[in-house]
């Protein structure tokens, strides 16, 4: 068996632009936003890094495709830039890239940044995703929100909840996260929002209503990457190393066979299990400090956390309820307002939840600060419950 | 040579049932002689059903759910309103009903008579031995002019009828039929409308003259006496007028069949051919029927019932389809389904639905037959087929042999009621569903009545209209789940 990622790269600086609704602010200023703070916290200069992934997903209303939209934002100096693109994991995939290069020693010093430039398409919620020829021939024509609310239906049938039990559960997963979100001044919606408020908001897909729905933004996050001895020659110390990187992908058994039930998804438990196995977590529930989940939804938050194996099979909606994931619970999740509030630039995201847990782990969140966290988890997740990628990452001190 | 007739008949009428009342009263201010045409309901197909998917949902009542249907040698598809100018509508319909390559389809237009004609060619077809069972299929969905009386005197349906030599509901006595340059309306090609003339010269020159003279040479040729006629059916939206020619021919008056005007209207090439299928729905044996219709001249078939009528017996019959139709109050609902309003269709509603004529050829079974996989292997079932298995820990490689899903149980997985992507009909409902003895598609539903979807329910397989691509003229078509 392979031996792992575990501590063998280091997290040397990152960066985050503001996200949200950037209309004087073009897809090369998200980046640059990004970049020089990475590069500050990293404290070297651009000819130190070897090489980098860019990780981007809609290119026809962002920066378009290839690597040259990165390498010409950020004038690089003509070192490799890889696009990656795997649905709303993409920035994973960039992180993952960087990450590899280092360990494989083909790079020293690589960066990751992803960036998305979703406000150019003049309205709301994300454009439609294209997918092929034949796709679009018999699929519906439906919508992010549409593809993830059927995990309410199935998980409701799946576990006896009642209608109004599943909407006032995934309510409080929003209600928690604009609570963190208004602590957070990079985040796209800063105001916290009642449960009233939430439960009786406009209906986008049943079950899920305007507030169950992330924050559709633009914004850009990186981190630049390289071995624990290399940081350590740079000065750095108070170390954040890579402790675990997997990604699952569906291969079609969700969505063309009838053994999945719906009410789960079947990438996320691989990803889960394989990264544990990879830190050396058995009990995730105790040994998990913090996570960043990848909440699209309020819904796809709540069957994640036991996907996950935080929480007990059917068990979720009862933890969600008693504020086990909550700022002051055992193990908050979403501290910086999640995707929900911090916002969704899609290829930016995964990176920005790493940003989250490395600046917690090094104790510089400021108000948001948890109490000396150890462990790390970030679940980025791409494409629908049917059909998706799964990346499951954990850092920590090392 | 053995006796050729009806072997089964069937008919379809949308769900929906658009309240004349609703639509009268919207457009008196305009056209106050309407009123007087705003008693009952006429049938509404939803945005989504078109001759095309109309005959198919008939033809699949027709045949059953048998995986078999090697014995229909040839379709004859019949209707004014046919989607495509030049591609096989028939073609289309073939493949939806997974019949043979080797069936020979036929598209008869034109003219509203056209639905008989392909009645009167089906009977000569089988009659000359060139086919043992002949499909034929009419249907209409004929757009109006807002604020017309048409829209309120058209109906939107479909029929489908067996013809064969064996095991026959209605023998075929004699069929005639005659070519007039009669122009009472027209409607050139890429035009919406029609464009009529004024109904007294219709009634009186048309009707009135054509009809009995048809009749007339019908009965004498064949030596019939017009009293024995015990069902008259002749389509006509203008009231008495098949009275009057029952009169004319000696045809008594009290067995003018109904024409259904008060709850469907006039389904135009469909209509004589679904009055047919009420008619023998409650019809005794031995009952000699003579059915017409009128437009560019007029056919006339003369049937009469065997034994066997008395056995004869379909499940969703003309009256229940009556019975089940759902009122529709919303005249707005009927004028965005038929595109007769420039209405906001948002920017999600701009999508490029330029359809890759490729790739609906080489998954032309997937996606107009709903035909997936099972793996010889493994006895996995999937949508759609593919070289490797989806078969759990056994991805075998071309293991795969067609199995046809359209006609299996199946049920609901997930759903939701989608209020934010594009849909002539939102909420867009959506979900996965699964069929009973295995494989599942993430696909549309339709005809959705509020709170009739929730997962574990039973669903149907309806062929509909996937999308339409209005910058190239270009209509999609797939299966989409019905709650039942």
């Amino acid at each position: 068996m392979a031996s792992g990622i575990k501590d063998k790269v280091a997290i040397l600086g990152m960066g985050c632009s503001k996200f949200g609704e950037r209309w004087d602010t073009s897809p090369d200023d998200l980046m640059v936003e990004a970049y020089i703070e990475a590069l500050d916290d990293a404290g070297i200069e651009p000819n130190q890094l070897d090489a980098a992934w860019f990780s981007h997903h809609i290119d026809d209303i962002g920066a378009g495709k290839g690597g040259t939209p990165m390498s010409i934002a950020l004038r690089l100096p003509n070192i490799s830039v890889t696009r990656v693109e795997n649905y709303c994991a993409s920035g994973s995939e960039a992180f993952r890239g960087a990450v590899y290069a280092v360990a494989a020693g083909a790079a020293d010093i690589a960066i990751a940044l992803g960036m998305e430039k979703l406000k150019d398409t003049g309205y709301g919620g994300l454009p439609a995703t294209n997918y092929g020829t034949f796709g679009p021939q018999i699929g519906p024509s439906g919508s992010a929100p549409g593809n993830f609310a059927q995990l309410a239906s199935a998980y409701r049938a799946k576990h006896g909840v009642s209608a109004e039990d599943m909407k006032r559960a995934i309510a409080h997963v929003s209600v928690k996260s604009h609570a963190n979100g208004a602590k957070n001044p990079k985040a796209h919606l800063q105001k916290e929002v009642t449960e009233e408020q939430v439960l009786n908001a406009p209906m986008i897909a049943e079950p899920l209503g305007l507030f169950d729905c992330c924050g559709v933004s633009d914004g850009a996050a990186a981190a630049i990457v390289t071995t624990p001895e290399i940081a350590k020659s740079l000065g750095k110390d108070n170390l954040i190393s890579v402790k675990a990187l997997q990604l699952s992908v569906s291969n079609g058994l969700e969505s063309h066979h009838n053994t999945w039930d719906g009410s789960y998804f079947h990438t996320v438990r691989i990803a889960a299990k394989k990264a544990y196995a990879e830190a050396g977590i058995t009990k995730p529930r105790e040994e998990v400090s913090m996570m960043e989940v990848h909440d699209c939804f309020s819904v796809t938050e709540l069957v994640t956390m036991e996907d996950l194996f935080i929480s007990e099979e059917g068990q979720a909606v009862k933890d969600v309820m008693d504020g086990f994931y909550d700022a002051d619970g055992p193990v908050p999740c979403q501290i910086d307002g999640g995707l929900k509030c911090f916002g969704h630039p899609i290829g930016a995201s995964g990176l920005r939840m790493l940003y989250e847990m490395y600046l917690q782990l090094q104790g510089r969140a400021d108000k948001r600060q948890l109490k000396n966290p150890s462990i790390g988890l970030t679940h980025n997740l791409g494409g629908q419950p049917a059909n998706n990628v799964c990346s499951v990452a954990i850092i920590g001190s090392l | 040579m053995s006796e050729v007739g009806i072997s089964s008949i069937v008919g379809y009428i949308p769900k929906l049932r658009l309240l004349r009342k609703s639509v009268a009263e919207s457009n008196a201010w305009l056209a106050p002689n309407l009123m007087g045409k705003s008693k009952g309901t006429r049938s509404m197909a939803s945005w989504d059903e078109d001759s095309v998917t109309m005959s198919v949902e008939a033809a699949r009542r027709l045949l059953g759910p048998e995986d078999d249907r090697s014995h229909v040698d040839n379709v004859f598809l019949a209707s004014t309103t046919m989607p495509f100018a030049d591609r096989l509508n028939s073609g289309i319909v073939r493949a939806a009903l997974t019949l043979e390559e080797s069936t020979q389809c036929t598209d008869i237009s034109s003219t509203l008579k056209c639905g008989t004609t392909a009645l009167i060619n089906a009977i000569s077809s089988v009659q000359s031995g060139k086919s043992n069972y002949s499909l034929v299929l009419s249907s209409d969905k004929r757009k109006s002019r807002v604020g017309s009386a048409q829209e309120l005197d058209f109906g939107d349906a479909s029929a489908a009828i067996g013809i064969s030599d064996n095991n026959i509901i209605a023998k075929v006595l004699a069929t005639s039929s005659v070519s007039v340059d009669f122009v009472d309306h027209f409607r050139a090609p890429n035009e919406e409308f029609d464009y009529n003339w004024e109904e007294r010269w219709i009634r009186d020159e048309g009707y009135l003259k054509i009809i009995p003279k048809l009749i007339n040479n019908l009965l004498k040729e064949n030596d019939i006496n017009p009293s024995e006629i015990k069902k008259f059916i002749l389509p006509c939206i203008f009231p008495r007028v098949p009275q009057t020619i029952s009169k004319i021919c000696g045809i008594d008056p009290e067995n003018v069949v109904d024409n259904l005007a008060l709850n469907v209207g006039d389904s135009g090439s469909a209509h004589p051919l679904l009055m047919l299928t009420h008619v023998l729905e409650n019809a005794e044996p031995n009952e000699k029927i003579l059915v017409c219709s009128f437009g560019g001249g007029g056919d006339a078939i003369l049937l009469e019932t065997t034994k066997l009528i008395s056995k004869f017996e379909n499940d969703e019959s003309i009256s229940t389809l009556l019975d089940n139709g759902v009122e529709e109050t919303n005249y707005m609902k009927y004028l965005t389904f038929n595109d007769l309003v420039k209405w906001e269709k948002g920017m999600r509603g701009e999508i490029d639905r330029k359809t890759a004529l490729t790739t609906l050829y080489r998954h032309n079974d997937a996606i107009i037959g709903l035909v997936g996989g099972k793996c010889s292997k493994t006895g996995t079932i999937q949508f759609p087929a593919s070289r490797v298995s989806v078969s759990p820990n056994s991805p075998d490689i071309d293991t795969q042999e067609p199995y046809k899903l359209s006609e299996k149980r199946a049920n609901i997985l997930s759903w939701s009621a989608d209020y934010l992507s594009f849909s002539v009909n939102p909420p867009n409902y959506y979900g996965i569903v699964s069929f009973e003895e295995g494989g599942r598609i993430m696909m549309d539903f339709t005809d959705v009545g509020e709170g009739e979807i929730e997962s574990g329910k039973d669903v149907k397989m309806v062929f509909r209209i996937k999308a339409i691509d209005e910058a190239r003229g270009f209509t999609r078509y797939f299966w989409k789940a019905v709650p039942i």
